[in-house]
C-alpha cells in the first residue's frame, strides 16, 4: 500500500485480477465541497483519459472499475519501479532508448487529442519487457491545443531540470527524437517553438538573454 | 604527560572562527540592516517597510524611502549589535531578485561601506536568502521549502548543488492575488491579513477556478473571477474571501505536497511574507502529517523581507569563500535562485 500526493494505491486482488485500488482519499486540509468535486472530476476524467489512451495503443493500465463519489479507480496492476526511482542507476544509453519511446508515446497522444498532464518520472513505469507505461492521468484533458501540449512538454523539461538536473538536456533531446517520428518535423518545430515561448514567458529571462547572445541553451535543440 | 592543543596557523583555521557579516536589504518595499553570523547568531534586525499608497506599489517612491531611512536604519543595526563597521568581516548584499530603483539604494551603501571600510563584498540573493533564513530558525537540514510572498510563489529543494524550483506561480504570485483583491474590495493594506481575517468569518464555499498545472500554478483566472463575483454583489464577502483563501491555499499546498512526495523529502518549512498566516501554517502542518513529514514555519520576524536573512547567508557565504568586487556587483533584478552555486550545503 502507498500513501501517494493524490490518492492511496492498494494493491489487491479483484474478480481474480491482479489489481490496483486507486482511492483518492479526502484531504483534512481542504474544505469539504471542494475536496469532494475535487476527488470526483478528477476520477472520473482519469479513466476516461486512460480508456482513450489505450485505444490508441499507448501503454497505460486498464480500467476495470470506477465510483467517482467515492473517489475510486480499479486498475490493472502493472509491475514494474518508477522510472524516477531507476533512472539514476541506469546507463545513460539506455535512458535515452527510453526517452525515445516516451517521447513517441506522448507524441500518439498528443496526436489523439490527450493531454496526459504530469508528465514526471513518477508517472512513468519501466516493466520487464521495457514498455514505458505512463499511470495519473488525473490532471489531463481532452484537447488538441498546441498551447497545452506545448505546457504538458514544457512541465515534463522542467520536471527533468528539477530531478535529474545533470542528464535533463540529453534525455530532452532523446524525447524530441520519439515526439518527432510520431507527429513529424513540422509539429516539432511547432511545439519546440511552443515550449520555448512558455520557458520566455517572464519566469526565464536568464535564458532570454543567453539567446541573445547565441550561446547554449535549450533553445538550441534541433 | 601533558596534553597539548596544538592551534594550526593555516587559512583554512580564518574561516572555521565565527565570521561576522552586515547584510543589507532593499529588494522590494523593505529596507533592512542585519549583522549576523555564519553560525547562526543574529545580531541585530532591523528593517523599515515603506507603506504604499492604496493604489499599489511604486518602486521609484520605494527607493526614495529606502534612501531616506539607509542611515538611520544602519546606525540603529550597529548600535543594537554594539559593533562597529571596522569589526565586520564582511558586507552582504541583496542582489536580486527584485526591482531596479530599489535595488539600487542597497547596492550603492553596499558598495560604498564596502570601499570606505575596505571590507569584502559579499553577494547574496534574495529568494536564497529566505530559504537559509528557514533552514536556521526551523532547524530543518534539508527541507522542503515553500516560499509565498507578495512578489513570489514557490516551491524550492536541494538538488545536486543548488536549490532548484520544483513549482511556482504560472502568472501572479499567491500573495499578490490576495493582495490586489483586498485592494478591489477597498480593504486597505497590507492586504492578505486583512482578507485572511474577513475569511474566517465565511461560511459558505463558492467554486472558483482552482488551477493546479502538473507542479505548477496559476492565480490570475482566479483572482479575475474573484473581483467579478465581488463587483456583481450576489455573495457576502466573508464568504467569496473564505472561498478565495481556501481555493488559493488548497493549490498551494497540493504543490507542496507532489514536492514532499517526488522529492521524498521528510521536512517541510514555509518562508517569505505569507508564512505568518495562520491559516496556511495550519493546512501545511495537516498536509505533513499525512505524510509523516514535519512542518515548520519560520520565525515570524524573519518571515518577510529582512535585512538578518541578508546578513545570514552572507555569512555562510563569506565563509565558503564567496566574494565579489565592486566592478561586479552589479544589480540583477530577475536573479534566480537556481543560478546560485550553495557551496556551504556541498
Amino acid at each position: 500500500m502507498n500513501i501517494g500526493a493524490e490518492a492511496a494505491l492498494i494493491r489487491g486482488k479483484w474478480l481474480e485480477e491482479e489489481v490496483i485500488f486507486k482511492l483518492r482519499y479526502p484531504k483534512l486540509y481542504r474544505n469539504t465541497i471542494l475536496d469532494l468535486h475535487l476527488r470526483k472530476t478528477r476520477t472520473s476524467h482519469e479513466a476516461k483519459l486512460l480508456s482513450e489512451a489505450k485505444f490508441n495503443g499507448v501503454p497505460v493500465p486498464s480500467v476495470l472499475f470506477i465510483n467517482p463519489e467515492a473517489g475510486l479507480l480499479i486498475l490493472e496492476y502493472v509491475k514494474g519501479p518508477k522510472l524516477r526511482d531507476i533512472i539514476d542507476h541506469i546507463k545513460l544509453s539506455e535512458c535515452l532508448e527510453i526517452f525515445i519511446k516516451i517521447g513517441k508515446n506522448v507524441g500518439i497522444l498528443h496526436l489523439n487529442g490527450i493531454i496526459h498532464g504530469d508528465l514526471t518520472t513518477s508517472n512513468m513505469l519501466l516493466t520487464e519487457k521495457n514498455e514505458v507505461f505512463f499511470i495519473d492521468f488525473g490532471l489531463g484533458e481532452f484537447s488538441n491545443e498546441v498551447e497545452k501540449q506545448g505546457v504538458d512538454i514544457h512541465l515534463m523539461l522542467r520536471a527533468l531540470e528539477s530531478t535529474h538536473p545533470s542528464h535533463a538536456r540529453r534525455l530532452f533531446e532523446a524525447f524530441i527524437k520519439g515526439y518527432s517520428s510520431v507527429r513529424g518535423e513540422e509539429w516539432k518545430e511547432k511545439i519546440l517553438n511552443k515550449v520555448r515561448e512558455i520557458r520566455m514567458r517572464g519566469r526565464y529571462i536568464s535564458e532570454r538573454r543567453e539567446s541573445h547572445k547565441q550561446s547554449k541553451g535549450f533553445n538550441n535543440l534541433s | 604527560m601533558e596534553d597539548v592543543t596544538i592551534r594550526s596557523l593555516s587559512p583554512k583555521n580564518e574561516m572555521n572562527r565565527e565570521i561576522i557579516v552586515l547584510g543589507i536589504e532593499s529588494t522590494a518595499h523593505t529596507f533592512g540592516v542585519g549583522i549576523a553570523s555564519s553560525q547562526g547568531k543574529i545580531l541585530a534586525n532591523v528593517n523599515s517597510i515603506y507603506v504604499p499608497r492604496s493604489d499599489g506599489l511604486h518602486p521609484r517612491e520605494m527607493a526614495e524611502h529606502h534612501s531616506k531611512v539607509a542611515v538611520r536604519v544602519l546606525k540603529e543595526a550597529l548600535e543594537t549589535a554594539e559593533i562597529k563597521l571596522e569589526d565586520v568581516d564582511g558586507i552582504a548584499i541583496a542582489l536580486g531578485p527584485g526591482m531596479g530603483p530599489c535595488l539600487r539604494i542597497g547596492a550603492t551603501l553596499a558598495r560604498f561601506l564596502s570601499l570606505k571600510f575596505s571590507k569584502p563584498l559579499i553577494p547574496v540573493n534574495h529568494a536564497v536568502a529566505h530559504v537559509e533564513i528557514a533552514r536556521l530558525t526551523t532547524g530543518f537540514n534539508d527541507p522542503l521549502v515553500v516560499y509565498v510572498a507578495g512578489g513570489n510563489t514557490m516551491i524550492i529543494a536541494y538538488v545536486e548543488g543548488r536549490y532548484r524550483v520544483f513549482g511556482e506561480t504560472l502568472d501572479i504570485p499567491l500573495g499578490n492575488c490576495l493582495d490586489v483583491f483586498a485592494r478591489e474590495a477597498g480593504l486597505g493594506l497590507p492586504g492578505t491579513p486583512k482578507v485572511e481575517e474577513i475569511a474566517l468569518r465565511g461560511e459558505k464555499y463558492i467554486r472558483m477556478p482552482y488551477v493546479v498545472k502538473g507542479q505548477d500554478l496559476s492565480f490570475s483566472g482566479l483572482l479575475t473571477y474573484a473581483i467579478r463575483l465581488l463587483k456583481e454583489g450576489s455573495y457576502r464577502l466573508e464568504d467569496i474571501c473564505y472561498s478565495l483563501v481556501e481555493t488559493s491555499y488548497s493549490m498551494l499546498v497540493e504543490v507542496a505536497e507532489r514536492g514532499l512526495s517526488h522529492l521524498n523529502k521528510r521536512e517541510i518549512a514555509l518562508t517569505g511574507g505569507v508564512a505568518r498566516s495562520k491559516i496556511l501554517t495550519d493546512k501545511l502542518e495537516k498536509m505533513a502529517l499525512l505524510h509523516g513529514a514535519l512542518f515548520k514555519p519560520v520565525n515570524p520576524e524573519y518571515a518577510g523581507d529582512n535585512g538578518a536573512m541578508i546578513a545570514y547567508t552572507g555569512a555562510l557565504a563569506f565563509a565558503h569563500g564567496v566574494r565579489i568586487t565592486i566592478e561586479e556587483s552589479v544589480i540583477k533584478p530577475l536573479w534566480r535562485l537556481d543560478e546560485v552555486d550553495i557551496p556551504w550545503r556541498k
